[in-house]
C-alpha cells in the first residue's frame, strides 16, 4: 500500500497545476445543471404528470451520479494512456521499486480523492437548492465515489488494453453519452421500453442514480440500499481485476 | 568468481511469441566496472537491459542481480539500481526539480531529503540554472541529463544506460561521458547499451559484442582489438567500382580484406608502408590509415557494420 501511495502522490503533484481552474469548473457546473434542469426545465415538468417529487429534488441526484461518472470514466482514459504512451510516467514508476499493481492503485486512490472532492462540493451546492431532504443526503458522499471507481476501475483496464487512443472516442460516444442520458438521470428508467429498461438496470450508473436518489430524498430503505452498493463494489472488483492484468501485459512485457 | 558477481546470468533468454530477442546467454558483470552491450539495433541488448532492470521477466535461463532474483526480489532489487532508459520518462510538464523531487519519492525518500539531494545532483549534471524551468523546452542533451540525475537520486550501487546518448550532438555526447566517467570513478557499476564504438571505447572496462540476440565475443575493447584485428586499417576509397581484391596481392602484409558498398578495408600491421603498395596495385580515388577500433572487430565478426 506505501507504494501505491507513492505512485498516488505524482497524481496529486501534477494536479497541484489545474487545481484552480477544476475547482472552479466543479463549483459552477453542478448551479449551471440544477438552474437550468431543476429550476429553468423543472417548471415545465412540474406542470405535467411530473416524477412524483419536485423535478430539482429528481434530477439533482442523477446530475450528481452522472459527473462522478463522467469525471472517473475521463481521469482513467486518457490520464492512464498518457502514462503508459506519452510522458511514460508509468516506465519511470517501473524502474523504481514500484509495481504494476502500485501504478493502477495509486491512480484509482486519485481517482477516487478527486471524486470526493467534487461530490462534496457539488452536496454543498445542492443543499443550497434546496434539494437534500433526509440527513442520510450525506451518506450520497461516499456513494458518488463508489459510483465513480464502479466505472474508472474497468475504464482503466480498457485503456491500458487500448491500442490506439481513437478507440476512446467509441467509449465516449457509445457508452458513456448513451448511459448518461438514459441510466435514470433526467427521466425514470420506466419510460424506456422493453429492453432498453433491462439494459439500464445492468449499468452501474442507474444502481448509483436509484441508491442516491433514495438518500437525497429520505426514501432510502436497506435492502435495497445494500444490493446496489453490492452490484456497484462488484464492478470495482472485477474492474480491478481486469485492470490489474491489462497494466501487467502492457508495462511487464 | 561469478558467485561475487553483481549481475550474472546464464543462458538468459528472452521471447517474444515467435520472436527470440535474446538467445542463450552468459555475462557476469563484475562490482565497480564499466561493462557495455556493443551491437547494432536489435541484436537484443535493449530486451537484455529490461531483464537486468526488473520490467521484463526472462523467458529462460538465470539471471541473478545483487545476488538476488529479478522475478521474486523486483521491488528490492530496482531500489538500488538507477536506470536511464532509451526514451525519456520525464513528465515535461513538471520542472526540472520536480521531476528528481517525484521520483526520489517513489523510492520512499523523505521530502525534505529528495529536495537536498535533487539540487545536489541537478549540481553534479549543471542543470542548477534550469532548476525551476519545465522540461518541456530543454535540449535533448540537457533532458538525458535530467534523466541521468533522477536516476541517481537513490544513490544506485548499478546505473543501468540504455543507449546513453543516442540522438545527442557531438558535444552534448562529450558532456554526457563526462559525467559517467565521474561515476565511475566513484565506484558506481555502470551498464550500457549502445551501438556507438567509440562510447564503448570511451567508457567500458569490457563489453560484449552481441548480434542477433547472442554474444559473439567478450573482452575490453584493447583485448578485443589485438585480438580479432590488427593494429591499423588501409581504407580505400575508389571513384567506380572497386577491382577485385585479396590478401595475395600484398605478399603477406595484408592479414585480411574487406570488401564494402563504399569502400574496402585492408588489415595491416604497418598500414603506412602499405599506402603506397596499395596506390600502385589498385588504384583508388583515396586512402586513408587509421587505428583499428571496435567497428573492425565488429566487422569481423558478423559480417556487417554497426551503423547502418
Amino acid at each position: 500500500m506505501t507504494y501505491a501511495l507513492r505512485s498516488f502522490e505524482y497524481w496529486a503533484y501534477s494536479y497541484r497545476r489545474v487545481w484552480r481552474g477544476s475547482v472552479v469548473t466543479s463549483i459552477v457546473g453542478p448551479i449551471l445543471y440544477l438552474t437550468a434542469l431543476g429550476v429553468g426545465l423543472g417548471k415545465l415538468v412540474n406542470r405535467g404528470p411530473g416524477v412524483g417529487v419536485p423535478y430539482l429534488d429528481f434530477v439533482a441526484p442523477g446530475i450528481l451520479a452522472a459527473t462522478a461518472m463522467q469525471l472517473a470514466t475521463f481521469e482513467s482514459s486518457y490520464p492512464v494512456m498518457a502514462a503508459i504512451r506519452w510522458t511514460r510516467q508509468f516506465h519511470a514508476m517501473l524502474a523504481t521499486p514500484l509495481r504494476s499493481r502500485d501504478l493502477l492503485i495509486g491512480h484509482q486512490l486519485y481517482v477516487a480523492a478527486r471524486l470526493a472532492v467534487v461530490s462534496a462540493i457539488y452536496l454543498v451546492v445542492l443543499a443550497g437548492f434546496g434539494a437534500l431532504h433526509s440527513p442520510w443526503a450525506i451518506l450520497a458522499w461516499p456513494a458518488a465515489v463508489l459510483v465513480g471507481l464502479a466505472h474508472s476501475a474497468p475504464v482503466s483496464a480498457f485503456s491500458a488494453w487500448l491500442q490506439r487512443e481513437e478507440g476512446f472516442n467509441g467509449l465516449f460516444r457509445f457508452v458513456v453519452m448513451p448511459m448518461f442520458l438514459f441510466s435514470g438521470t433526467f427521466f425514470p428508467v420506466t419510460r424506456l421500453p422493453h429492453g432498453a429498461r433491462e439494459i439500464a438496470y445492468a449499468t452501474p450508473l442507474w444502481n448509483g442514480v436509484d441508491l442516491m436518489r433514495h438518500l437525497t430524498l429520505g426514501t432510502a430503505s436497506l435492502w435495497p440500499s445494500l444490493a446496489h452498493v453490492a452490484y456497484l463494489l462488484l464492478w470495482v472488483a472485477g474492474g480491478l481485476t481486469l485492470a490489474a492484468r491489462t497494466y501487467r501485459r502492457r508495462l511487464v512485457t | 568468481m561469478s558467485d561475487a558477481a553483481l549481475i550474472h546470468a546464464r543462458g538468459l533468454s528472452k521471447r517474444f511469441g515467435e520472436l527470440t530477442a535474446v538467445d542463450g546467454i552468459d555475462f557476469d558483470i563484475e562490482k565497480g566496472e564499466a561493462f557495455g552491450f556493443l551491437g547494432p539495433n536489435g541484436a537484443g541488448k535493449s530486451s537484455t537491459m529490461r531483464m537486468i532492470g526488473c520490467v521484463s521477466p526472462p523467458s529462460g535461463g538465470t539471471l541473478r542481480i545483487l545476488g538476488l532474483d529479478p522475478v521474486r526480489n523486483g521491488p528490492e532489487i530496482r531500489a538500488r539500481l538507477g536506470v536511464v532508459p532509451q526514451q525519456d520518462t520525464l513528465d515535461t510538464e513538471l520542472t526540472v526539480r520536480e521531476n528528481v523531487i517525484i521520483y526520489g519519492r517513489y523510492f520512499g525518500l523523505s521530502r525534505k531529503e529528495c529536495k537536498v539531494r535533487a539540487d545536489q545532483l541537478l549540481d553534479f549534471v549543471q542543470l542548477s540554472e534550469r532548476a525551476k524551468d519545465r522540461v518541456e523546452p530543454l535540449s535533448g542533451g540537457m533532458k538525458r541529463r535530467l534523466t541521468i540525475a533522477r536516476s541517481l537520486v537513490n544513490e544506485p550501487e548499478v546505473l543501468l544506460l540504455d543507449e546513453p546518448t543516442t540522438g545527442l550532438d557531438p558535444q552534448a555526447r562529450h558532456v554526457v561521458w563526462a559525467q559517467l566517467f565521474r561515476l565511475k570513478q566513484q565506484g558506481v557499476t555502470l551498464v550500457l547499451t549502445t551501438h556507438y564504438m567509440d562510447e564503448a571505447e570511451q567508457l567500458c572496462d569490457r563489453l560484449v559484442v552481441m548480434d542477433r540476440g547472442g554474444i559473439a565475443e567478450e573482452g575490453s575493447p584493447l583485448e578485443l582489438i589485438q585480438r580479432l584485428s590488427s593494429r591499423d586499417v588501409v581504407e580505400l576509397r575508389f571513384a567506380h567500382d572497386p577491382p577485385p581484391v585479396d590478401e595475395q596481392v600484398f605478399d603477406g602484409r595484408v592479414s585480411r580484406v574487406e570488401v564494402l558498398p563504399d569502400r574496402v578495408l585492408l588489415y595491416t600491421d604497418d598500414g603506412d608502408a602499405l599506402v603506397p603498395v596499395a596506390h600502385e596495385r589498385l588504384h583508388p580515388q583515396s586512402v586513408l590509415v587509421r587505428r583499428s577500433t571496435l567497428e573492425d572487430v565488429f566487422l569481423r565478426l558478423t559480417g556487417r557494420t554497426l551503423v547502418d
